[in-house]
């Protein structure tokens, strides 16, 4: 099985770790993910705010690309490339005018697209498409006693609810009992975490990622699973900040792929645990005997 | 006693045709049915920050009142989270209507200077168009350098972590194939948006 | 038949209709147009025929001028057509010697060019002409109505129909679904904005329905099938086991006492599940019928609603001598002839679950409209006394309006009651606890007769009302103060501030929204639904309780959310609109029946399986079919599936309709 891949320019960066958890992973199940050729930055939410028009034509290419490359379908684990990959089809599909415009871009640079690649999140083909039967043969070291908080983020629910549902998301609580986890009743799974805020106005941002930490820690959570690797950053790159203004609260978050990968028996080097500014290694002794 | 200011408004502090012309764009007719519930500003986790709440930017739009929006930090403010478009009672896509005063605040350059975000979106903007790829701390120093000098030296720290934690790029991240991505975006170069907009608008006439 | 062209003296006629025809159609040229055609005597324009003067023409020209055959082109037949038939009659004609033409509707209301407008208005106007040549005298037929009439429904709306209808000398079938009659209304408390108690203005016409002498009352039962036309429906009533013989049952609720279950275990669904009951139950203390009822699928003596006989009985000892417990009854089905049919079905309440921001089912305090109405009620599970799920009283409560209303989401009608009920709520509940209560709206609509009064007291309570719709009801708490209470968060939008406010207690105003099964019905009873599902009426400003079926009439909220006032108004209104038909004692009908040619049938049956309304019979002696014309509605199906063309339809016999084609078509 192989499916085409776009990482997006966090997980080349900042976020390493979670292309670095994922694709050991995937390959452990048998599936391979192709990188696109020449992949180009999605636009994220930076761009839609200077120019739609322009943000759709970035959008666009990588759909081409992935058109090219033949595989059946495009995984975009970063949130933001899988909202804006799937608003750019939408906005493909609806207006004509837009079909007309994005057509005569890719002509000019020797692409074509006709729609036809669906853009998948890896929590949707890993639950739906691989099966929960499958991932539980391959746990090595179940999790258990390891209590996850499991934070979706925005972007992967709203506004295209397409595989889970808007306000009480479940796969990926799905996935992590089936490695043994124990999730803790979390409330706020899909709050905002204060997005690209954290950076450029400290104070609203930080007050995102700092309630999301608080109630966690209040709920048992030993660690916090996403899905994004911008949440990523916020929940974990923040505290001393976070400390300074309001107090500490430093709770681990991870990708979930690496606690996948900590189930599937790969070492925490493989999997970039190393990379986080919150270290699980205390919790882990007990949890992967 | 703190200086009195009067807060009356005038026709004439009005921009008529903003909203109507905001309400053009496809996605963003539905404002005309707001009925002003709150909610959006209910949800909005960012609402507690804001000078206008998006309920009151949306109903200022919709009465003209552009200068009065485009220099409001709610713009800014927004994360785009969509909780407000997907808990509105008239399905109206706020995030995008915040997306189009976004827009229109920089292109007209209305907003105060060294404010970090549109700064941001700027450098977001070049950095992608030059380079076809984000390095995220280079786009930071950016940032940080042509708002807030000061702030750039508060991140030490962090990048220092970042560094030791091999999540720190050294260099720009790049395609190979840049000419074509340029030529492609050389083809919108010269399409305004508000011309799209009319020919989007025929379009989902027709359909 | 007057084919003689010498013979036909046709007057024709073209309305104005003040600009909805003239704005379009050159009516004069028109006029003149027609003059010229062969058998046309006179020809004229007028500015509104349907006038009195308009009539009084057709009438004096028929006189003056010998006419036999009008044809005017105007309006929709809908409209006018019975209008100008009278004027046709009043002159000395047969009215069925008029022909209609529409060039309104079909014409200048859907045309922009002046033109060809005319050009169709004249082609219209000769297929007309060339049509009216062809029609026969006929005589209007007369079909009896049968006095007794059926109620379906036994809320407040269909409570006051029968009663009405009872009292006038009619007899009625009250048929309802629930064990007990009452509706939704058995269980409000109070009632806005008098503070009413509802059962004590309820209860007093429950009783009277239960013994006046001309109401027929089948509770637990379901209307199965109606066949029929105006005045003379056939109803098929399917009535469910109770497994209690009710002519023996007194009510006294002995078998309740003893029953095997020493405590109620069972979701008791009068009180919203809130509280318990027994197998063996009443509704409610003063259900009516006073009789208890076996549920089947809870019950010792059944295993999954099949009679076992397993269980001690304890319940048919205590009946003793009155023995009305019968385990072995089964499912009835009556057959009733009614003339006139009331649909009082009712409403049902938004599911809250559909909300999921809201927290209902997942915190505990939590509640809807209708738990509250229970849990402040004296008779409710927990006499009264508001006590949350988890055992505590709240010292706080939120009250949300328009849940599930007012929203594209959902549903985007306004349900016109829940503003007044919020308000309602909060007074009883602050009557009950001294909480804080806070009511959360969009727009308080208080359009009653004493319903802004009623705000205007509540103010004065001290009840505070933020206007906001709520964002989320959340347990994560920010402060201290929100620790172990259900933070409601939302825009203050008056004040001007996103407010966090922590309650004990959420109450969610859900909206009203048709029964889950309001297409099944409708289709039962041959009427149409609205887009938003509820029961559509004849028209909205006009004729709100009729519908588009004659003889069937709609009241209350199966129509359209309201309050009680205007249920027991339109309750009402249907009442007299089915003695309209029942005094008169009879209907007109069209004579557009069909007949058969005995001669030319060749009797192979195939129209008599395809009439809807079991019109046709085979006569076995002359091996010939014969259609009644008291069952025949004229619908046309046997005229168009005959093979031998034996059937004929009057009005739409085929000369008639070849002759309009050709006259539309001839140049």
């Amino acid at each position: 099985m192989k499916y085409s891949y776009f990482p997006g320019c966090s997980l080349k960066g900042t976020g390493r770790a979670y292309e670095e958890s994922l694709l050991p992973v995937f390959q452990a199940l048998g599936v391979e993910l192709e990188e696109l050729d020449d992949w180009n930055c999605c636009g994220a939410t930076a761009y839609m705010a200077v120019d739609e028009v322009k943000a759709c034509v970035m959008a666009s290419r990588n759909l081409a690309i992935a058109e090219k490359a033949g595989h059946p379908e495009l995984i975009a684990p970063c949130s933001a490339c899988y909202l804006v990959l799937n608003k750019t089809k939408h906005y493909l599909q609806e207006s004509p005018a837009v079909q007309k415009v994005i057509q005569a871009a890719l002509k000019e640079g020797k692409l074509t697209y006709s729609g036809n690649v669906p853009v998948r999140h890896p929590l949707d083909v890993l639950v739906n498409n691989i099966g929960l039967a499958e991932i539980k043969k391959r746990v090595k070291h179940p999790l258990k006693g390891l209590k996850v908080a499991p934070y979706y983020g925005c972007q992967m629910v709203r506004p295209y609810a397409t595989f889970d549902d808007q306000y009480n998301p479940t796969t990926m609580d799905r996935l992590l009992e089936a490695l043994g986890c124990t999730m803790v009743n979390y409330p706020l799974k899909t709050r905002c975490c204060g997005g690209s805020l954290t950076g450029t106005l400290p104070e609203p941002g930080l007050l995102c990622s700092y309630i999301l930490l608080k109630e966690a820690i209040k709920r048992g959570a030993d660690v916090i699973a996403t899905v994004c690797p911008l949440c990523q950053f916020n929940l974990d790159g923040y505290h001393d900040k976070i400390e300074a203004k309001w107090e500490s609260v430093r709770i681990p978050t991870v990708f979930f792929s690496q606690l996948m990968g900590l189930a599937f028996g790969l070492s925490e080097k493989e999997l970039g645990l190393h990379r986080g500014f919150i270290p699980m290694k205390p919790l882990l002794a007990p949890a992967v005997a | 006693m703190a200086e009195l200011t009067r807060t009356i408004k005038y026709e004439a502090d009005r921009v008529k045709g903003f909203g109507r012309e905001l309400m053009s764009v496809p996605g963003c007719e539905d404002l005309q049915s707001c009925i002003q519930c709150g909610t959006c500003s209910g949800v909005c986790p960012l609402s507690i920050y804001m000078d206008y709440s998006p309920r009151q930017v949306m109903a200022l739009t919709r009465s003209d009142f552009k200068n009065e929006v485009l220099r409001s930090h709610t713009i800014w403010l927004c994360a785009s989270c969509y909780a407000c478009t997907v808990e509105c009672p008239r399905q109206i896509r706020i995030t995008d209507i915040m997306y189009e005063l976004k827009q229109r605040a920089i292109h007209e350059g209305i907003y105060v200077k060294n404010f970090p975000i549109p700064v941001l979106a700027k450098e977001f903007y070049t950095m992608s168009r030059k380079y076809g790829r984000i390095t995220e701390n280079i786009l930071a120093a950016f940032m940080f350098l042509k708002t807030d000098w000061l702030a750039a030296i508060g991140m030490w720290k962090l990048g220092l972590g970042l560094f030791r934690r091999g999540r720190f790029s050294l260099w720009f991240h790049a395609i190979k194939r840049k000419d074509e991505l340029n030529r492609m975006l050389a083809t919108v170069d010269n399409l305004s948006i508000d011309e799209l907009k009319d020919e989007r608008k025929k379009a989902s006439k027709a359909t | 038949m007057d084919k003689n062209k010498q013979d036909l003296r046709i007057g024709f006629y073209i309305c104005h209709c003040g600009h909805n025809i003239a704005s379009m159609v050159d009516c004069p040229e028109v006029a003149k147009y027609v003059e010229k055609l062969p058998g046309v005597v006179l020809s004229r324009d007028y500015k509104y025929m349907c006038s009195d003067p308009g009539q009084e023409l057709i009438a004096q020209d028929i006189r003056e001028h010998k006419l036999n055959r009008i044809v005017v082109a105007s309006c929709s037949p809908l409209l006018h057509e019975h209008t100008f038939r009278g004027a046709t009659e009043k002159g000395g004609l047969n009215p069925f010697f008029f022909h209609m033409v529409n060039i309104r509707e079909h014409n200048s209301w859907v045309h922009t060019d002046r033109a060809e407008a005319t050009g169709k208005a004249k082609d219209l106007a000769r297929a007309g002409i060339e049509r009216v040549a062809h029609h026969r005298a006929l005589e209007v037929k007369r079909v009896p109505v049968n006095p007794d009439v059926l109620v379906v429904g036994g809320g407040i709306s269909g409570i006051h129909a029968a009663l009405t209808l009872a009292k006038a000398g009619k007899k009625v079938y009250l048929v309802e679904r629930e064990p007990s009659i009452g509706g939704h209304m058995a269980k409000f408390d109070k009632t806005f904005p008098t503070l009413d108690c509802a059962a004590c203005i309820l209860t007093p016409k429950m009783s009277e329905v239960g013994a006046h002498p001309n109401i027929t009352l089948w509770t637990y039962s379901e209307v199965a099938k109606m066949d029929g036309y105006v005045g003379n429906f056939t109803v098929t009533v399917k009535r469910r086991p109770r497994y209690i013989n009710e002519d023996l049952c007194t009510g006294c609720q002995e078998c309740i006492a003893s029953c095997v279950f020493k405590e109620p275990k069972f979701a008791d669904e009068f009180n919203e599940a809130l509280g318990k009951r027994k197998p063996v139950y009443i509704s409610f203390p003063q259900a009516t019928p006073q009789v208890v009822l076996i549920d089947p699928e809870v019950c010792l003596n059944f295993k999954k609603g099949i009679l076992t006989d397993k269980c001690k009985k304890t319940c048919v000892e205590a009946c003793g001598e009155k023995q009305a417990i019968e385990f072995t009854q089964t499912e009835k089905l009556e057959e009733i002839k009614v003339g006139t049919i009331i649909v009082a079905t009712g409403f049902k309440t938004f599911e809250a679950e559909r909300i999921p921001q809201y927290g209902y089912g997942r915190y505990p305090n939590v509640y809807t409209a209708l738990e509250i109405e229970r849990l402040v009620n004296a008779s409710g599970p927990t006499s009264g006394e508001v006590i949350m799920r988890d055992g505590k009283q709240p010292q706080s409560i939120g009250i949300i309006h328009c849940v599930g209303s007012r929203d594209k989401k959902t549903n985007r009608w306004c349900s016109r009651v829940c503003c007044m009920y919020s308000m309602k709520l909060a007074h009883l509940l602050k009557e009950h606890t001294d909480a804080e209560v806070y009511n959360f709206y969009i727009d308080l609509r208080t359009p009653g007769k004493g319903y802004e009064e009623f705000y205007d007291k509540l103010l004065e309570e001290g009840v505070h009302f933020i206007r906001g719709r709520v964002g989320e009801v959340t347990d994560w708490a920010f402060t201290k103060e929100e620790e172990g209470k259900l933070v409601i968060r939302v825009e203050d939008t008056l004040a001007g501030y996103v407010r966090r406010i922590p309650v004990d207690m959420v109450v969610l105003s859900t909206g009203l929204e048709p029964q889950a099964d309001a297409q099944d019905v409708r289709r039962l009873f041959n009427m149409s639904c609205g887009t938003e599902g509820f029961f559509l009426e004849r028209h909205p400003k006009l004729a709100p309780v009729n519908t588009f079926t004659d003889g069937v009439f709609l009241a209350g909220c199966c129509q359209g959310p309201k309050d009680i006032p205007d249920c027991v108004a339109q309750a009402g209104a249907a009442a007299a609109e089915a003695m309209v038909l029942i005094d008169k004692g009879y209907v007109e009908q069209e004579p557009n029946t069909a007949f058969i040619s005995e001669q030319e049938c060749s009797g192979c049956k195939s129209c008599i399986p395809l009439c809807p309304y079991t019109a046709i019979t085979y006569v076995e002696d002359r091996k010939v079919a014969t259609i009644n014309e008291a069952l025949c509605k004229g619908c046309g199906t046997c005229v168009g599936a005959c093979p031998s063309g034996s059937i004929v339809q009057n009005l739409f016999e085929d000369e008639e309709i070849f002759s309009e084609i050709e006259g539309v078509l001839a140049k």
